[in-house]
């Protein structure tokens, strides 16, 4: 063994630094913790999705299809025909830098090719090597690449390290959607077959039983009726909900995880009890039973097959509108594309609350209005009777989701609601709120288990926002509007700011919901105790 | 004069050439970032990084206590814990501050008359090695416990309905704890 001979001051010149090859010469390397596992070939085949095989991102080989290089480049060739934003995105950069450090997990990870403009620049390098006159004859000096392995698994790397949030596109001055890309590079991939499990096995789920889960109409009933029993408890109020029943006035759908996870299912136990108090006249369906769709992740087709089911059994079951629960990427998908896609719904009418009057015009051709616009609307006409002070053991402040808010606008209706249910809120910084809320770190199918470092990572500036708060104003709560933020905040905040706990803005509701003949409440909707109400003294 | 005395006055040139060993960690232009943009919210990493090593650089020059570490340390190597480099160097930050402090003293000359109280601070750093290790291994086992409790909650109802969830009570603060 060789002889340890450094001294003392020779080690104190160790130079950290890593090795400085151009990003275009850097191979990846596949670090356990920091990528999904591959899509199971059974997942692929049941929607038909092509060269579903076993591999892992791990293996050298990846067993591709012998053109795949073929198969890739006319599949560019059509999406840059088929979508002008593609062909204008691959064209304009003019490589400001201005998004560069805006995404979670270029800041998170410190990792260059994380910055959005390199992220870009994976698949436009390709695109100037085989689609342009330049790229074509200049190769490297044009920033031209030829398609490899070795770039292909790059691409797989790091378009899984893009939630699709568009943060960096509201920085970019052309207005260029790295998000939109990064669909792309995925829908490119999944032609070789190359997609995740954990998108592909709610993709397939969601396909045959109508939900990611892959539950049947009697688990889904009986999940619900679990809640009953809890709001029971809690209330002493019984509820009976319908379930697909025809000539309801609404349609309620909402992700099918706030069927199942926690702290999800506390949410979902604030529209049973609100929609109680108010009477109306709704109903559960067993078919659509998903909100949320993860096809579009994977590609546009795949996606817009998965939503028809929503307009389909609005129109079986006859109802007149449809209302639609907190989440975040489901809502990007119905407000921008499903009308689109699978309309128009001219069988439906434009929602109009029944309780205030209110028509809903913003979803006139849409049909379908989302729950934190709804009970705003009950609380902006005074309909609802609310204790507040249920809700002072919670110092709560707001995320917004990344779809919601820069997908949709939905900004204020949710704090409105909030600050309307607790007495203790407080706002994070400006810069990672609103508009440019820094996303949850594990959207857009990210939220896999055993990717958990990188989720850390592009977790880490949303986190760092909400200990600012949380060591400033005793911030205790991280409420928010999207069934896949309650799941992977809940991660997040364990790791960097413990004591912070994550809801949904409709479960806060529903503790300081006032409903007609309820016991003394004293328990929260986690029928946990209620603590003693600081100054009251009827309690 | 006092080590402590001489060195606090070189505090601000030492913490800056100390943060930048950790800077060079990082590729150039992630360096660059880290280095120059100065709101806490944008540049979470390199704020947390150099705030944390300025705790503790204060810390070393006023004698503070060991557990005083803990914090700014966990602070620091939370982040490194999840991000691209080895556990060593995740660490190896701290070791360097020994050999910038020396080069200072080397500078001034005084080298000879400060030995004892060097080694101390010496014995101090090290210590803070020792600290930062746990945490580093505290922090990859919590990845762990995070995927698994993330599949506890994600199926919560379920198991409840298949009647497999049982109350367990919570091991209670251990005592002398
Ligand atoms: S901000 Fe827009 S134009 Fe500038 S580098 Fe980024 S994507 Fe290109
Ligand atoms: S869309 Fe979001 S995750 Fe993707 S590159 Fe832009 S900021 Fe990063």
């Amino acid at each position: 063994m060789a002889k340890f001979s450094a001294k003392p001051k020779d080690l104190a010149k160790i130079r950290y630094t890593p090795p400085k090859t151009e990003w275009t010469e850097t191979p990846v390397e596949f670090r356990e913790h920091m990528f999904c596992h591959s899509a199971k070939p059974k997942d692929l085949e049941t929607v038909g999705f092509p060269y579903g095989r076993a591999w892992s991102a791990k293996d050298d080989d990846w067993k591709l299809p012998d053109n795949w290089e073929q198969i890739i480049l006319q599949g560019m060739k059509d999406l840059l025909g088929k979508y002008r934003s593609f062909q204008l995105f691959m064209d304009i950069c003019v490589r400001c830098g201005a998004c560069a450090d805006k995404c979670h997990f270029f800041i998170g990870s410190g990792d260059p090719k994380n910055m959005p403009v390199l992220r870009a620049e994976l698949l436009r390098s390709v695109y100037r090597g085989n689609f342009t006159l330049a790229g074509k004859i200049l190769r490297k000096l044009a920033g031209a690449r030829d398609l490899t392995v070795g770039v292909l698994k790059e691409w797989w790397y790091y378009f899984y390290q893009c939630t699709e949030c568009r943060r960096c596109s509201v920085f970019c001055p052309y207005g260029i959607d790295t998000a939109e890309i990064t669909m792309m590079g995925r829908e490119l991939m999944n032609m070789i077959g190359l997609q995740l499990g954990w998108i592909g096995g709610p993709v397939a789920a969601c396909y045959m039983k109508g939900n990611h889960l892959g539950l049947e109409p009697h688990t889904i009933k009986s999940s619900i009726e679990f809640f009953l029993d809890d709001i029971e408890t809690l209330t002493g109020i019984k509820i009976e909900p319908s379930f697909n029943r025809k000539g309801a006035e609404i349609l309620f759908v909402t992700p099918s995880g706030d069927l199942f996870a926690n702290p999800g299912t506390y949410t979902a136990m604030g529209y049973l009890m609100l929609f109680h108090e108010l009477g109306l006249d709704y109903t559960w369906s067993t078919y659509a039973s998903e909100g949320g769709n993860f096809g579009f992740f994977t590609s546009n087709e795949m996606a817009k097959r998965l939503n028809s089911k929503i307009y389909a059994e609005a129109k079986r079951l006859g109802v007149k509108w449809i209302l639609g629960g907190e989440c975040g990427h489901m809502w990007r998908v119905l407000s921008q594309y499903m009308d689109t896609w699978n309309g128009p719904a001219d069988f439906m009418e434009v929602p109009k609350s029944p309780i205030t009057g209110t028509v809903f015009d913003n979803a006139k051709s849409m049909k379908m209005v989302h729950i934190a616009e709804f009970t705003a609307d009950l609380i902006k006409h005074n309909k609802l009777k609310l204790d507040k002070s249920r809700n002072d053991h919670l110092n709560v402040t707001f995320h917004d989701s990344c779809n919601t808010s820069r997908g949709m606008g939905l900004l204020e209706e949710p704090r409105y609601i909030i600050n309307n249910v607790c007495n203790h809120f407080h706002e994070m910084p400006e810069n990672t709120i609103r508009e440019k809320t820094f996303c949850c770190g594990s959207g857009t199918g990210l939220n896999a288990s055993e990717n958990m470092e990188l989720r850390m990572r592009g977790g880490f500036p949303r986190a760092n926002a909400v200990k600012y708060v949380h060591e400033r104003y005793g911030v205790n709560l991280l409420a928010n509007v999207c069934a896949i933020d309650r799941a992977t905040l809940s991660a997040s905040m364990d790791y960097w700011v413990p004591g912070v706990g994550v809801a949904g803005v409709h479960e806060l509701v529903g503790n300081a919901l006032i409903m007609k003949g309820e016991k003394e409440r004293t328990q929260d909707m986690r029928l946990e105790p209620l603590p003693e109400k600081e100054g009251s003294e009827n309690v | 004069m006092k080590l402590s005395n001489l060195l606090s006055e070189k505090r601000p040139a030492i913490l800056e050439r100390w943060f930048d060993v950790v800077l060079e960690t990082y590729p150039a232009d992630t360096k660059n970032f880290l280095q120059k943009q100065n709101n806490q919210f944008a540049n979470p990493v390199g704020h947390t990084i150099h705030q944390g090593m300025e705790s503790i650089l204060n810390g070393l020059l006023s004698g503070s206590d060991l557990q005083e570490f803990s914090t700014p340390l966990d602070n620091i190597i939370r982040i490194r814990a999840v991000q691209d480099i080895a556990a060593s160097q995740a660490v190896a930050f701290i070791l360097s501050l020994k050999k910038l402090i020396r080069e200072e003293l080397e500078k001034s000359q005084r080298m000879d008359s400060f030995i004892k109280e060097l080694s101390l601070l010496e014995d101090k750093i090290d210590t803070l090695v020792l600290m930062s290790f746990d945490i580093y291994m505290q922090c990859r086992e919590k990845i762990y416990d995070l995927k698994a409790n993330e599949t506890k909650r994600l199926t919560y109802r379920l198991l409840q309905r298949a009647n497999l969830v049982c109350e367990v009570e919570e091991p209670g603060p251990q005592q002398n704890d």
